[in-house]
């Protein structure tokens, strides 16, 4: 089908185009971008952009979409719904379903019941270590090939550093990329909520800051010894960023992400309980939280992910402690990182690289994706940067209703989605 | 966002904590508990306030002592009281806080007397009442995980006030497992609240708080390690409880290095005020945090407690679901 998407204004990260212009679309690649058609190009569809911004569309690094094994709390089809309604084209899940992503055989299925028009291309992320228990290491080579981008344990700590040692180094062989989460098993045991005032306050077991901190050291002293090439997932404090930084200047390539809520939240938003606000990592001090923009601002962490991870409300109302962590993200990942441009003073098309072309650097994605080019893949987000919404449970598409920012009015509005040319979402319900 | 146990005009409609109850509600309570000290000298110990009302007294954390001041005090006011040990019932059964919390409402209860061991479990009841239009039932936390046990917080309030008048001049030691402590918890809201200016959290690092000196906004708290600069020249000292589970994970070596630092003995006492008054919320761990003689001692005053607990509870809930005060 041959589209054309008029009188937007075209946001291209990865180039720094922002300009008005036209986009024009056929099958699933883009053939032009400006104020004119290719030559001979017949629009069948015309999507009116007037006061939208059409960007690439969006790449989150970790949206749980709990199949296989957790269906009661979101399928594939609800939760891609909500992809394409938060402009999200591409992205990726983190192995800890049920089973877990250790086996060729279940990527091939979770890739292949993704594989429909108007579904984000799913990037699995594999298991470092069978069933996750940090003891034996997966056939990477056969979920490499089965289509798994890295390997990770999700939020799942390698206990025996050995292991680790050895699963970054046998991952370093083949230059498959680690992903980890920096979370020392035996600090963290127990503890529901960061360990500071409010923890304090509220009687409600802490998780230190050193959990993240011991746990980062550690892969970061392995990451250098092995060569592995390292993803850090969502960091969540000061002191925990200030050990990525100093890395880097010791010349280790490691990249890193922070979630959604923790670049907005900290621990003062548990208010009375609230059970949405009980995360993995926990939200930490307010100080950490404004670490954690400042560093999203200065490139010190690469990319925003949504973090997406649908909890059934059974699961949510329960006592603080005893309630899953988590909180669901696909459509919020968009307006949030509005909010963060829109307090830090950044520009639209610099803010919009952490959610774009960054994920995409990180994935390794050849050229072609993530950017907005003649040839490149029509993945494209249209959204309204003004229009205001409230979040609400039935505003949600996603099956998990649980966020901490229900009932906050955000700015930033998706109008349209297209995967690989494919008209995925709507706002004005014509298709 | 409101606080869950006040209604819109500043009313207590459910006693969840004592964080964020202004010195007039703290002090209305105290002041209310204490004509309810003469009921029990009297022939006939009730007053008919809650005649005709059910108090669900519901604890899913084993309790006999809070119970029965619960369950006297709710008595005493004519209820009708009904107890719940929920940890050998339905929770074993699998069936969900709320579910139970339900089932009962449909016993029209009046009065959900809660304990749980979890904190902000009384938190979770009175939110889903609310948003199940059952405001009417009042909810009291009888004590949930770490957080709170507010009328423990208040009746050491009645006490200290009973024996000692003003607050504003005390100073004040609380002794002990802070960290896992609801009663201490409770105690430090009450005590700055209520104008206290000097107040001591004394125990060893590992059974305190990494951010003790954070758990209330007051410039009053101070934090000691060692129990001599705890106890020098105080008004009052407020033991806790030491479980003995916290031998385990590395939190004390054993009880008898626990006693020799942070015990209350004679000596130990003698660096308080000559008049200082020694409180204990119970059960008493004799020769582990106190020394037998100061628990029998004539500075002790952990008998009064108890009585006065019954007469504070009975304040508590008459002020939330009876009439005025006789």
């Amino acid at each position: 089908m041959k589209i054309e998407i008029r009188n937007g204004r075209v946001i291209d990260p990865s180039s720094g185009l922002d300009k008005p212009a036209s986009v024009y679309v056929a099958g699933s690649r883009i053939v032009g971008v400006g104020e004119t058609a290719p030559r001979g190009f017949q629009p069948e569809a015309v999507l009116d952009a007037t006061g939208c911004v059409v960007c690439p569309g969006l790449i989150d690094l970790s949206a749980r979409l709990r199949e296989p094994g957790f269906e009661y709390k979101a399928t594939l089809e609800s939760e891609m719904a909500a992809a394409a309604a938060g402009g999200i084209t591409r992205l990726v899940c983190p192995p800890d379903t049920d089973p877990p992503l250790d086996e060729p055989g279940l990527v091939e299925m979770l890739k292949y019941r993704a594989r429909q028009p108007g579904f984000a291309q799913v990037h699995p992320v594999g298991a470092l270590t069978t069933k996750l228990e940090g003891k034996r290491l997966t056939e990477m080579a056969e979920l490499a090939e089965a289509g798994c981008i890295a390997f990770g344990q999700a939020s799942v700590s390698i206990v025996d550093t050995q292991v680790l040692m050895r699963a970054m180094q046998y991952a370093a062989t083949f230059d498959f990329p680690v992903w980890l989460q920096a979370q020392d098993a035996h600090l963290t045991k127990g503890g529901v909520a960061h360990d500071g005032a409010v923890s304090a306050r509220l009687g409600l077991a802490g998780i230190p800051v050193a959990a993240e901190t011991v746990a980062l050291a550690t892969i970061l002293q392995l990451a250098a010894a092995t060569g592995a090439r390292l993803h850090i997932r969502r960091v969540s404090s000061a002191a925990g960023l200030a050990l990525i930084r100093a890395a880097r200047a010791d010349g280790l390539a490691v990249t890193c992400d922070v979630t959604i809520n923790h670049l907005h939240l900290c621990d003062h938003d548990i208010g009375f309980f609230n059970a949405h606000a009980r995360l993995d990592p926990p939200l930490r001090a307010p100080s950490d939280r404004d670490a954690l923009a400042a560093g999203l601002a200065d490139g010190s962490i690469d990319v925003l992910i949504s973090d997406h991870t649908p909890v059934d409300d059974d699961a949510k109302q329960t006592p603080f402690d005893e309630a899953e962590a988590g909180a669901t993200g696909l459509e919020l990942l968009l307006p949030l990182t509005l909010k963060w441009a829109a307090e830090r003073q950044i520009p639209l098309a610099q803010a919009l690289t952490k959610i774009t072309s960054g994920p995409a650097r990180v994935l390794g994605l050849s050229t072609g994706c993530g950017c907005i080019a003649p040839g490149a893949v029509a993945d494209l987000c249209i959204f309204d940067p003004a229009a205001k919404f409230t979040v609400s449970r039935e505003r949600l598409k996603s099956q998990g209703k649980n966020t901490p920012f229900l009932g906050c009015e955000l700015t930033g509005e998706v109008r349209y989605t297209l995967t690989e040319g494919h008209l995925a979402f709507s706002a004005d319900k014509l298709l | 966002m409101r606080n869950p146990q006040l209604n819109e005009n500043g009313e207590l409609i459910h006693l969840l904590s004592l964080d964020g109850l202004s010195r007039e509600i703290l002090l209305g309570i105290l002041d209310r508990a204490e004509p309810f000290t003469a009921v029990a000298e009297r022939e006939v110990k009730k007053v008919p306030l809650l005649r005709g009302k059910s108090v669900f007294n519901l604890f899913f954390e084993n309790s006999t002592r809070t119970r029965t001041t619960f369950e006297i005090a709710a008595k005493r006011l004519s209820a009708d009281v009904i107890n719940l040990n929920i940890n050998t019932s339905s929770a074993a059964k699998g069936e969900s806080l709320l579910d139970t919390v339900d089932n009962l409402s449909a016993m029209q209860a009046d009065m959900f007397v809660v304990r749980h061991a979890s904190s902000g479990a009384p938190y979770l009841i009175a939110q889903h009442l609310a948003a199940t239009r059952r405001s009417h039932i009042h909810v009291v936390n009888a004590g949930d995980g770490r957080h709170a046990h507010p009328t423990q917080g208040l009746l050491d309030m009645f006490t200290i006030r009973h024996y000692k008048k003003d607050f504003t001049k005390l100073s004040v030691a609380v002794v002990g497992d802070i960290l896992h402590s609801r009663v201490a918890r409770s105690q430090l809201h009450a005590l700055a609240t209520l104008g206290v200016p000097d107040i001591r959290l004394v125990g060893p690092r590992t059974l305190l708080p990494t951010a003790a000196d954070r758990m209330i906004e007051s410039t009053s708290l101070r934090v000691c390690h060692k129990l001599d600069d705890g106890l020098r020249g105080v008004d009052v000292i407020m033991m806790l409880r030491l479980q003995n589970e916290r031998m385990q994970g590395a939190l004390l070596p054993s009880p008898q290095e626990y006693f020799k630092s942070y015990g209350l003995t004679p000596e130990k006492l003698a660096l308080a005020k000559p008049d200082a008054i020694v409180m204990h919320p119970g059960p008493m761990n004799r020769g582990i945090e106190i020394d037998s003689a100061v628990a029998d001692g004539k500075q002790a005053v952990i008998l009064p407690q108890v009585t006065f607990g019954i007469a504070v509870r009975m304040a508590v809930m008459s002020m939330l679901a009876g009439g005025s005060a006789q």
